[in-house]
């Protein structure tokens, strides 16, 4: 038989006026692809400033969410606002500007694997500014140096190691200076020590630079030591939100279930 | 019965909607074409795969296609025509539709995969995503260079392809056919007419369009891992090289029949 869980409704993620909310606003957003319902509804509020840390199983939805906030995917319904503007809406010019703000580090890293790591660095130099050739490679090989990858400018993205993907995609996701920096699974399949050196960059990047960090993963380390804020994702649906002391303390079946890891629980009963 | 029915209307509506983005996809491309001396790193890079890349095979092809027409134009006119004729035979049927039309198939064909293939192993990694968060527009960065570098090159390796092939005819001719050089010039330049040239220019420069846009369509639309990237590069070729012969007989009825008949 299967045993009944006391489940708390989801946490109030809702603002007055979306409009006028300096950072993030997540309003109901909805996706299904063909018959999967991957988002249902999903609510969620990140301030300025912090780093917000997306938790929950594999499959439910993270990165999906992820990518509606620069809308890379378009939601079935429900809207996303960012400083105040609508992204679903932006026309062509203004949605490129609003990009400019972000940066993304994918959970491949998504190099380019066509071009040197000095170029996948400054490509975004080279479009966006009209600074000379060996300025941009200055701010690279800057950017390089940020995440220890001293000397790699020249090497193709084959030549590196998943470790230094990451990085050298960090890299990348920094060299504009954005206000946002978006995270896919920032530390999926690295090995604990390369995991910490990514988790302490993140750290440094929100210090150094002010920024606004979303990350998504299920790796509960990295989670307790980059976070200001955590929210769990299940079913579609932000079920819970609260800082790194609430998680660790909350009485939420399904919280307790992921972050101790056990197969017993709501969360492994569907 | 409901379900053959139903499978037929999905594949019209599914094929309606494909040619639609298609055309959508043309339309984003040519917005970007204001961009090129912007992007002209990228198209010199591309019109270099395409040219340089595809020598080889168009030498190789060229050569066999001259060979051949003087080998079956002999047998068919041994009995009936001039040998004088040879020459004209094979520069028609070159200059008109071996050239443009087999450049298309096996240049087009390796071109095709190549875009299809790359394309769609960057959207399958998410390296298309990636540009799209830099602020930078797949349909100029990617597509744009590749399409010009298509149509701007396919003509010039028809042309190529045409001079090749009239040399592999005439050293067939000359060499082991017995007919003899100077009957075989008469032959090429007594119904030589400045149209055929063009109008085979005219039509590669439409099969690299074709060509170019359904490697990138196909690529942009790759779902799926390497079988899906497989799956995207088989279809684009196939596409590619069906969509060139359907528009070789609508070319051959527009320009030789209607264009240049009135000129």
């Amino acid at each position: 038989m299967q045993q009944e869980w006391d489940i708390p409704p989801p946490p109030d993620q809702s603002v007055a006026d979306p409009a006028s909310f300096s950072g993030i606003v997540v309003e109901g957003v909805s996706k299904s692809f063909g018959t999967k319902v991957v988002l249902d509804g999903a609510d969620l509020l990140i301030h300025k400033g912090e780093t917000i840390v997306i938790i929950g199983r594999s499959g439910e939805g993270k990165s999906v969410l992820l990518k509606h906030i620069v809308r890379l995917l378009e939601p079935d319904a429900g809207r996303i606002w960012v400083e105040g503007s609508d992204v679903q809406t932006l026309e062509d010019g203004p949605l490129m500007e609003l990009r400019r703000k972000f940066g993304f580090l994918f959970q491949g890293a998504a190099l380019f694997d066509s071009m040197t790591i000095c170029r996948n660095i400054g490509l975004a130099l080279e479009e966006h500014t009209d600074w000379p050739a060996a300025k941009i490679r200055a701010r690279a090989c800057e950017c390089l140096a940020q995440v220890g990858l001293v000397g790699a400018e020249d090497k193709l993205p084959s030549e590196l190691s998943g470790g230094m993907k990451k990085r050298a995609g960090l890299a990348r996701a920094i060299v504009m200076e954005p206000r946002y920096i978006l995270y896919d699974e920032p530390t999926t399949g690295l090995d604990p020590i390369t995991s910490d050196t990514i988790n302490d960059l993140i750290i440094e990047l929100q210090k150094d630079l002010g920024v606004t960090s979303i990350v998504v993963t299920h790796d509960m380390p990295s989670a307790f030591k980059i976070a200001d804020r955590m929210a769990m994702l299940s079913r579609g649906r932000i079920v819970f939100t609260g800082t790194v002391d609430e998680v660790r303390t909350t009485a939420h079946p399904m919280v307790r279930q992921f972050i101790e890891g056990r197969s017993q629980g709501p969360l492994g009963t569907f | 019965m409901k379900s053959l029915l139903a499978s037929i209307g999905r594949a019209v509506t599914d094929g309606l909607d494909g040619a639609g983005r298609g055309v959508l996809l043309l339309r984003a491309i040519l917005f970007q074409t204001p961009h090129v001396w912007r992007m002209r790193r990228e198209i010199i890079e591309q019109m270099q795969i395409v040219a340089i890349g595809s020598l080889p095979v168009v030498v190789v092809t060229s050569i066999f296609v001259g060979a051949v027409t003087a080998v079956q134009g002999v047998y068919q006119m041994q009995a009936y025509v001039p040998m004088k004729f040879l020459g004209t035979v094979i520069s028609k049927s070159v200059f008109i539709e071996l050239g443009p039309v087999l450049m298309a198939l096996v240049v087009g064909s390796r071109l095709c995969a190549n875009y299809a293939a790359e394309l769609g192993s960057m959207k399958v990694t998410e390296q298309l995503d990636a540009m799209t968060i830099m602020a930078i527009d797949p349909n100029r960065f990617l597509a744009m260079p590749r399409f010009w570098a298509a149509v701007l090159m396919m003509p010039v390796l028809t042309v190529f392809c045409d001079l090749i092939a009239v040399l592999g005819g005439y050293a067939t001719s000359v060499l082991t056919l017995d007919v003899s050089s100077g009957v075989f010039i008469e032959g090429l330049q007594m119904f030589y007419k400045h149209s055929d040239l063009l109008g085979g220019l005219i039509k590669s420069f439409v099969f690299g369009g074709i060509i170019a846009m359904s490697g990138i369509y196909y690529g942009f639309n790759t779902r799926g891992g390497a079988e899906g990237v497989g799956r995207s590069t088989m279809t684009a070729v196939v596409g590619s090289c069906l969509s060139v012969l359907v528009a070789d007989y609508l070319l051959a009825i527009v320009l030789f029949q209607i264009v240049f008949e009135s000129t």
